[in-house]
């Protein structure tokens, strides 16, 4: 059994070195100068791909929306204005005004900024969060896996809007209540996928060699393992990061999300939606629209990644 | 057999009693003082202590839980604070309405999920597969209240031919009472089907790749024939599982949609009483979605249990 394992040490271990760098191509070992070749044709790939431009535009558009909006906004989002309230989009204001004489466009483009905000911080305390319980479950197994099983469960028995409306109604809705509640919650999903992907790993050949090295859990886990599990990560955190926006639009939209007056797509849906019986539509539609088009540009790059590494 | 729905059984109840104890987390122990929230910040702290004590919040962690549990398992559900009325006493009509919506959308979007997989499978790698796939993921990843405006603006205001609200006039017959759920029950069914039909694609494309199919279509069976003896039977099983994890969401989105058409279903009880901060009526309505999305897996696990020989006939899990 030694003899078939002595082979692999020398390449696991230099990979080690570089992942331990921070950088995947920076040892000069042949393993490594294959994985950077591979990676560099995979990023031509992901650049060439129709998808993945059309998303990477979108979310460009809105992530400049996010941070200069209010800069280029043709008016200020939150003046209200009660000679200009409820106009049809003309050409003075593109997308028409809301019950309060606000500028829908405007709304429109600054109330990118809170959903832009909270979304990727959470997905990503998800994602560091989710990958360290993943990693101890798939790599620990036993009593600890079985219990983060069955409460991974528990809170998967809800729908994730569910279990996140619960916890932010309990603690009261703030832009930190958001981002620690969607985290852990996705934190959960994550860990389900991160261990899947760890238990394929378990059996392979330079675990066994880490083992006889008697390397720590800590380093196994996050040295020898995570490296080759990123790519399902990175696949798992774009598909969260979508959900997330999923989430917490929703969460604006019942009034526990973003709060009033900051402008909020799903905030101003639940305030308008009460005047489309009325036939005022542009002030519901619009925000509606920008939601469906963020979403669906982090789909399309999701989907282009996840295209690129499955190959 | 029995053994394995036996433990089927068993780890549904655990999941049970863990999702109460998050409930109960939830509910009961974060928003902190009870008697603050019901009294309102002028109340006397003393009027404070009073009805924490009255209402059991004082006492700890453990004897409150299991005094919640007990208490729920007897079919109490608690006092509305806002109703001061007893949670039960309230609760079903509008758990009937809701499923009255629920049942409406999963009646259309099951049939025409699992078609739109096959189609797309039988149709694997050309234009009606990619764009079938890729709008139906696209929809099932979209919120529904945005859809739903969307629809509500194209065929409410737009075409006019549906109405606005989800609520008919009363006393309306059931044709009429279902025009009115027709847009309500649109963004329920367009979440549900990406999942439904990626799953029907899924199977149908494993089974046509399989030897028996392979093996029915050189013996010269007519190809409508494989795939309706051959093809679907083995390529559906998987897909009965997600319908039923899905029933749990639908039921999840019914909060979102409710809102939006002002529909007095389980979702508009739910967000009133977080707004009011009415715990126990929230806690009871979340609840209800808990059960009955632990209910919906177990039955697909049970069925997938019955349907498919390999389980039943071979030794259990």
């Amino acid at each position: 059994m030694t003899a078939g394992i002595d082979p692999v040490v020398p390449p696991v271990d230099a990979e080690a070195a570089s992942a331990a760098e921070g950088s995947p191509t920076g040892a000069a070992g042949a393993l490594d100068v294959s994985v950077g070749r591979v990676r560099r044709e995979q990023l031509h790939q992901l650049i060439r791909s129709k998808a993945f431009i059309v998303g990477s535009v979108i979310l460009l558009w809105w992530i400049v929306c996010a941070i200069f909006g209010p800069l280029f906004a043709p008016y200020n989002a939150t003046a209200a204005n009660i000679v200009s309230t409820q106009l049809a989009p003309a050409a003075a204001h593109w997308f028409g005004t809301n019950d309060v004489g606000e500028d829908v466009l405007s709304r429109v483009i600054v109330g990118a900024r809170d959903i832009l905000e909270i979304a990727p911080l959470a997905t990503l305390l998800g994602t560091v969060l989710g990958t360290t319980i993943g990693l101890a479950q798939g790599y620990l197994r036993g009593a600890f896996d079985m219990l983060v099983g069955r409460i991974v469960d528990a809170a998967l028995s809800l729908p994730i809007v569910i279990v996140a409306f619960l916890f932010v109604v309990a603690v009261g809705p703030s832009t930190l209540t958001l981002i620690v509640v969607i985290g852990f919650v996705f934190s959960l999903i994550i860990a389900r996928t991160v261990r899947t992907a760890v238990l394929q790993e378990r059996e392979l050949d330079y675990l066994a060699a880490a083992r006889l090295r008697d390397e720590s859990v800590l380093h196994v886990m996050y040295i020898e393992i995570l490296p080759n599990v990123l790519g399902p990560i990175l696949v798992e955190f774009t598909v969260r990061l979508g959900y997330a926006i999923f989430t917490i639009a929703t969460l604006s939209f019942l009034g526990f999300g973003v709060q009033l007056p900051t402008p909020d797509w799903g905030a101003d849906i639940a305030i308008n939606s009460n005047y489309l019986a009325a036939g005022y539509w542009w002030e519901t539609l619009f925000p509606a629209l920008a939601i469906a088009s963020l979403i669906i540009a982090i789909n399309l790059i999701g989907d282009s990644i996840e295209a690129v590494l499955v190959q | 057999m029995l053994l394995y729905v036996l433990k089927r059984i068993g780890l549904a109840l655990i999941t049970l009693v863990l999702l109460s104890m998050i409930i109960f987390f939830a509910g009961q122990v974060l928003p902190g003082n009870a008697g603050r929230a019901i009294l309102g910040p002028f109340a006397s702290q003393q009027a404070v202590i009073t009805l924490d004590h009255k209402l059991g919040v004082d006492r700890s962690l453990i004897v409150q839980y299991w005094s919640w549990a007990t208490r729920i398992l007897h079919g109490n559900l608690g006092t509305s604070y806002q109703q001061q009325a007893p949670v039960s006493s309230f609760i079903f009509p509008y758990i009937g309405r809701s499923l009255k919506l629920a049942a409406f959308a999963f009646v259309i979007v099951v049939p025409l999920s699992i078609l739109g997989g096959i189609i797309a499978a039988l149709n694997r790698g050309n234009v009606v597969d990619r764009v079938l796939s890729t709008t139906s993921l696209s929809l099932s990843t979209v919120p529904e209240f945005v859809s739903g405006v969307v629809l509500i603006v194209l065929f409410a205001l737009g075409l006019k031919v549906l109405p606005v609200s989800a609520n008919a006039p009363p006393g309306s017959s059931f044709l009429i009472q279902l025009k009115y759920l027709i847009l309500p029950a649109i963004p329920l069914v367009f979440i549900l089907f990406g999942y439904i039909a990626r799953m029907a694609r899924a199977g149908t494309v494993e089974a046509l790749d399989s030897d028996y199919v392979r093996t029915a279509t050189l013996k010269g069976l007519p190809r409508w024939v494989v795939i309706r003896r051959h093809v679907l039977r083995n390529s559906l099983l998987p897909t009965i599982t997600v319908i039923a994890t899905q029933t749990g969401y639908l039921i999840g989105g019914l909060v979102v949609v409710e809102k939006l058409f002002v529909y007095p279903g389980i979702g508009t009880l739910i967000i009133t009483a977080a707004t009011d901060k009415d715990f126990p009526t929230l806690e009871a309505g979340v609840l209800f979605i808990g059960i009955v999305y632990l209910a919906a897996t177990l039955i697909a696990d049970i069925l997938y249990t019955v349907l498919n020989p390999r389980i039943r006939l071979g030794s259990a899990e």
